[in-house]
């Protein structure tokens, strides 16, 4: 589907699940029950199973259940009284605050590049498509420190723009901007990489026939696109966002832990964990696990959304 | 206009290619290639002993073996235990099987920061898993390669499942009627046609795991010349305002990053080649 580029795996897995629930799991296909009954040649013995069954479980428990069940265990362990004022103490509001915004800022501007980047790409032929692709996908490659040390390399005092910036008293690096361009550069490909792979699935002949048909561009992408992306785009939308609440490592080197000032929820439960304030660590951490946990659950809503109205877009293809 | 005419493979009849392209492009340079560049061309700015000295201190090395080791057991773990819960959530019904399948993803969206201190809380001396343990986790590499673990668990389930999936049920049929038992048809049917799918999960998983901070820092100890993984060192070096010395053992760090991104890219044509799309 997409051409010659490495896809996220939410991405793939999305795909998969969309051609997944037609082809095995829909309790309407006959496929499913099908092989139940002739089982025996084309699946294991019920021993094999329990304990592939037992083995996958007990490591999911071990690095997923666990440790995310032991961030509300710790966060409340000295009861509801110390976490809630964990959370309104006024380092973690700020902290809590400064989060918000930073998202604020960067996830509507991924949000105007993702639509861009999959109109041209999903709706177009162009040369150098899959060199662009690739180029979306950089971010994902670069480890999170990095990204913040390239920002530290232009904007800092001995980069690029460091000297120009000091003279016009403008501050990049250990303020704002650099928190939220640090976050763009990490959350950049997300949106993008949702949109691609289903607009290309859809094609483009709604669009041209409500071109014939005299629509204008924005009218195209209002009436026809948006609709059949809709789902897609949410989940882009919701998954950057969770992911640009909890940068950590980027943030961390452009940030410079002004407590108060440029200290990000991440950053703020580092320092509350280091200073052995474990329970309010956690508390701030449950915040963001919430976090997380509502977004893998507006996931799932989201994947059988696309799966019932992608199927119907690009059914004939399939 | 411009765009569009040097550009275009075949004229289309829709609007907003020169928009749309010209924005992407824009965006893109200023957020990601310009940055990144600056990464290469500060590294220009020094002498080559000095690049090279910075990049190949013991220090420097011992981080180097730490990340690169750990990253590829706990990619090499992925795979294996990735396989059977991919295997697991595809082929077999067990209660909450949903739940668990949406639950994978879960290291994808919590922030790392909170992964880091729930892992070392749970495995330390008197944590949950910990004090059950006859060894040392937190603290210590292992300690590492269970938060890179955690780190790269959904890579290898998400790329495979949809291959699995689409496993035609027939190829089994006919390999237990031409006499095959069970384990050699897994072996000789099956896992070769999930081999480019697993191959490419492990280089996700392992990528990931090269670059990773936040869930490792907390659990690492960060001991010098034991512990303290590479993405750390350039954090040091940089508090140091060691700029330079950050910046090469950077450099040394994206390349790895970008031969791992072809090596992605390659592995995945592969996969399509083989699914025959």
């Amino acid at each position: 589907m997409s051409d010659g580029t490495p896809a996220l795996p939410a991405v793939a897995a999305r795909q998969g699940s969309m051609g997944g629930a037609a082809a095995g799991r829909s309790p309407a296909a006959p496929v499913v029950q099908a092989p139940r009954r002739v089982s025996d040649a084309t699946t294991e013995p019920a021993w094999v199973r329990r304990l592939l069954i037992a083995v996958a479980l007990a490591f999911l428990t071990v690095f997923l259940f666990v440790p995310l069940a032991a961030v509300f265990v710790e966060a409340l362990r000295k009861g509801v009284d110390v976490y809630l004022a964990a959370i309104s103490e006024p380092d973690a509001i700020s902290a809590i605050k400064l989060t918000l915004l930073a998202a604020a800022i960067s996830v509507p501007l991924n949000l105007a590049f993702g639509i861009a980047a999959a109109w041209s790409i999903a709706k177009f032929d162009f040369r150098g498509k899959n060199l662009l692709l690739t180029f979306i996908d950089l971010p994902f490659s670069v480890s999170p420190v990095i990204a913040g040390l390239i920002f530290v390399l232009v904007f800092g005092l001995q980069g690029w723009l460091g000297e120009w910036l000091r003279d016009h008293d403008l501050k990049i690096i250990f303020a704002l901007p650099g928190i939220v361009i640090a976050t763009i550069f990490i959350t950049f490909p997300f949106i993008a990489r949702e949109l691609i792979p289903l607009m290309q699935a859809q094609g483009t002949e709604q669009e041209e026939a409500a071109r014939v048909l005299g629509a204008g561009g924005w009218q195209i992408f209002r009436r026809i696109t948006l609709p059949n992306v809709k789902w897609a785009l949410l989940y882009g939308v919701i998954l950057c966002n969770a992911r640009a609440m909890g940068e950590f490592g980027a943030v961390s080197v452009v940030s410079g832990h002004i407590r108060g000032q440029t200290n990000t929820m991440p950053l703020h439960i580092e320092i509350l964990y280091n200073e052995y304030q474990f329970a309010a660590a956690f508390a701030v951490a449950s915040l963001l696990a919430g976090l997380a946990l509502v977004t893998l659950a507006l996931k799932y809503f989201v994947e059988r959304r696309v799966a019932a109205s992608g199927l119907a877009a690009t059914g004939a293809r399939r | 206009m411009l765009l569009s005419r040097a550009l275009l493979k075949r004229h289309s009849v829709l609007p907003g290619f020169d928009l749309a392209l010209g924005f992407t492009l824009l965006y893109l340079s200023f957020v990601v290639l310009v940055p990144l560049s600056a990464a290469f061309l500060k590294t220009f700015t020094m002498t080559w002993p000095a690049f090279w000295s910075a990049v190949s201190a013991p220090r420097v090395i011992a981080s180097y073996r730490l990340t690169f080791g750990a990253s590829f057991a706990a990619a090499l773990a992925n795979a294996v235990f990735g396989l059977i819960v991919c295997w697991v959530l595809v082929r077999y019904e067990f209660p909450a099987r949903r739940f668990v399948d949406a639950l994978v993803d879960l290291p994808f969206a919590l922030p790392t920061a909170v992964a880091g201190i729930a892992l070392t809380a749970l495995y330390s001396g008197n944590g949950w898993i910990g004090q059950w343990l006859p060894f040392k986790v937190s603290f210590t590499p292992v300690g590492v390669w269970v938060a890179l673990t955690f780190i790269g668990l959904p890579f290898v389930v998400r790329t495979l499942q949809p291959v699995l999936e689409d496993l035609q049920k027939e190829v089994e049929e006919a390999s237990a009627i031409l006499g095959a038992s069970r384990w050699q048809t897994f072996a000789r049917v099956i896992l070769p046609t999930l081999t480019p799918a697993l191959l490419t999960g492990f280089a996700l998983a392992f990528a990931r795991a090269l670059g990773e901070y936040g869930s490792v820092i907390f659990i690492a100890g960060n001991l010098p010349m034991v512990s303290e993984i590479t993405p750390l060192l350039i954090i040091t070096k940089l508090e140091q305002f060691d700029v330079p010395g950050a910046t090469a053992i950077a450099v040394v760090m994206l390349v790895a990053a970008f031969a791992m991104l072809l090596a992605i890219n390659a592995l995945q044509a592969w996969t399509r080649s083989r699914q025959g799309r």
